[in-house]
């Protein structure tokens, strides 16, 4: 079967506001909109495109993470996703440790794309699907702004800072998305009662046999430091004198 | 103690990139650091003599092979794991390159990997920011292995030349990977400065409306030598494209002068001029939160102050 592998993450609602622990352990998560990552939406709603395409037959997404996970693998099957699988953890699950256990999906699905999210917003790491490439010894498209799949090869459009740059690459392969590949879809009301009947298969971490290392270990989490509140100009000449005065115009 | 320390160099071909000086700032950070700086091009000649000239760099490691001339991060990462024995900590810088490549590494080698470091506080400790720049940890990388690291330009000055480090060339004999290949790069050619190293920025967002009243923003930078930089907004409607995005997932700057014009300063967008010595702020809605972090606000319709401006800056000639 011509199988899509996408990978989504519990995240901290993108619109809500941070605020650091007191005593420096941590953000707040208690009590807040939780979401999947939008990156990883996006590669939800790519891989969900090609198999509506025709160019894929089955899409199955994967998390790891706590019970609560789950809820977010419900939103994905009522998306589109045809089967979930939860790979549950309490632990801290570094990008090393995620892209373990997405080799030991890959090994059991036989994708012939994994497409996930170029970054977290929680953690800002932008590794995993790196890291999940090299592992397997396959190829890397980061950053696509648009994916093109023929039989065996796929043509990718990436977000570059110098501008865009067009990748081939043999699949499978591993691709990131970013923000402009797609607007993902809204999940309607139908759809969420459909997925409660899709298959949703859990798998304790440890069935996998991989171990939650932490290497980088957080010392202490600060709030940014602030900057000073600025004036108002009334007009451009003001503006102006004031950026002169300053030595900046 | 001492660290040995390789930062991989990003250039085009031709220059080298400026976060290659930045990542050689954060480097001199690393207590007792010797530093080497790879350079993986197809011929590196000038590139290699530019990365000499870094000051606090000790050798510059020139890779030359056919296959570098279109960095990948595929064909990029076995050279640079062949030679990570020698070395304590691996950096690249935190752009699109680094970020491709530097992960990258760290898998083949087995390490873990510490993203955008914005402050060295020890051999193996570092800050950097999380949530879109609305925590800052201080990490501290474990065991006993490199540490894989990308440098976020934005919080380092790019080292000073005037260095004289020694050139080695390097033979690539790892077998290298065919599965991944390039077939084109389209870059806006401009002859406005580099938005991740100019000195003034003007940027603008949504409030312009289109396209073609865009065009009005590239001439008022163009009237005081500064880059042009956009809103996520602004390039997701297609009035810019997506190499001039500033913020959370686009580009992290950190010019002198950061001019913002009609943008209402999402978080996303914020995280990304932070480091902004002055941040000048033009925006319709006095309530937007760009004017939080504004050291000089604006209220206007941009319209009006646009022409207004460029006519003062005629003046001042």
């Amino acid at each position: 079967m011509k199988r899509i592998l996408v990978g989504i993450k519990r995240v901290v609602d993108f619109n809500v506001r941070i605020r650091v622990k007191p005593d420096g352990s941590g953000v707040i998560t208690d009590g807040v909109k939780m979401s999947i990552n939008p990156f990883d939406e996006i590669a939800l709603e790519e891989a969900l495109r090609i198999r509506e395409r025709g160019q894929a037959e089955e899409v199955v997404v994967a998390t790891i993470g706590p019970a609560d996970c789950a809820q977010q693998l419900r939103t994905a099957l009522a998306m589109g996703a045809d089967r979930a699988l939860h790979v549950q953890s309490d632990a801290l699950i570094e990008p090393l440790t995620a892209a373990r256990v997405f080799l030991k999906l890959i090994e059991r699905e036989q994708p012939f794309a994994v497409i996930l999210g170029k970054q977290a917003i929680d953690d800002d790491n932008n590794q995993t699907g790196q890291m999940l490439a090299a592992l397997w010894g396959r190829p890397q498209a980061t950053f696509a702004s648009k994916i093109e799949l023929s039989d065996s090869t796929a043509q990718v459009t990436r977000e570059v800072d110098a501008g865009l740059e067009v990748l081939e690459v043999d699949l499978p392969a591993v691709f990131t998305t970013d923000l402009r590949l797609n607007e993902p879809r809204y999940v309607k009301l139908p759809e969420i009662m459909k997925a409660k009947k899709k298959p949703l298969e859990t798998l304790p971490l440890e069935s996998l046999g991989v171990e939650p290392r932490v290497r980088v270990k957080t010392l202490r989490t600060d709030p940014p430091p602030q900057r000073q509140k600025g004036v108002r100009v009334k007009d451009a000449r003001e503006l102006v004198e004031a950026l002169k005065q300053k030595g900046l115009l | 103690m001492s660290s040995k320390v390789l930062i991989v160099a990003e250039h085009d071909g031709a220059r080298l990139n400026p976060s290659t000086a930045r990542c050689v700032t954060c480097a001199r950070g690393i207590p007792g650091a010797q530093i080497d700086i790879a350079v993986c091009a197809a011929s590196a000649g000038e590139l290699a003599q530019a990365a000499a000239h870094l000051e606090g760099v000790s050798r510059v490691l020139v890779l030359e092979h056919p296959e570098n001339a279109h960095p990948r991060a595929a064909v990029l990462a076995p050279q640079l794991v062949a030679l990570a024995g020698q070395y304590t900590h691996l950096l690249g810088p935190s752009t699109t390159f680094g970020k491709d490549l530097m992960p990258r590494i760290a898998a083949l080698l087995d390490c873990a990997q510490v993203s955008d470091i914005m402050a060295v506080e020890g051999e193996r400790r570092f800050r950097r920011p999380v949530y879109a720049g609305n925590a800052i940890l201080t990490v501290e990388v474990e065991g006993t292995g490199p540490v894989v690291g990308t440098v976020r330009t934005a919080s380092f000055d790019a080292a000073a030349e005037g260095g004289s480090a020694t050139i080695e060339s390097v033979p690539v004999t790892v077998e290298l990977p065919t599965h991944t290949r390039f077939v084109s790069l389209s870059a806006a050619a401009s002859d406005r400065p580099d938005l991740q190293s100019a000195r003034r920025v003007v940027s603008g967002g949504r409030a312009f409306g289109s396209a073609e009243n865009f065009k009005m923003l590239y001439r008022l930078a163009d009237k005081i030598g500064a880059a042009v930089g956009a809103s996520r907004a602004a390039v997701d409607a297609g009035y810019a494209p997506n190499d001039l995005q500033v913020g959370q997932t686009g580009k992290i700057i950190a010019p002198e002068l950061y001019i913002a014009i009609g943008i209402s300063g999402a978080i996303q967008h914020l995280t990304g001029i932070k480091d902004a010595r002055t941040i000048v702020a033009i925006n319709k809605d006095p309530d937007a939160p760009i004017f939080e972090v504004a050291d000089y606000g604006l209220v206007g319709d941009l319209f009006q102050i646009l022409p207004e401006l460029e006519a003062l800056l005629d003046e001042n000639r």
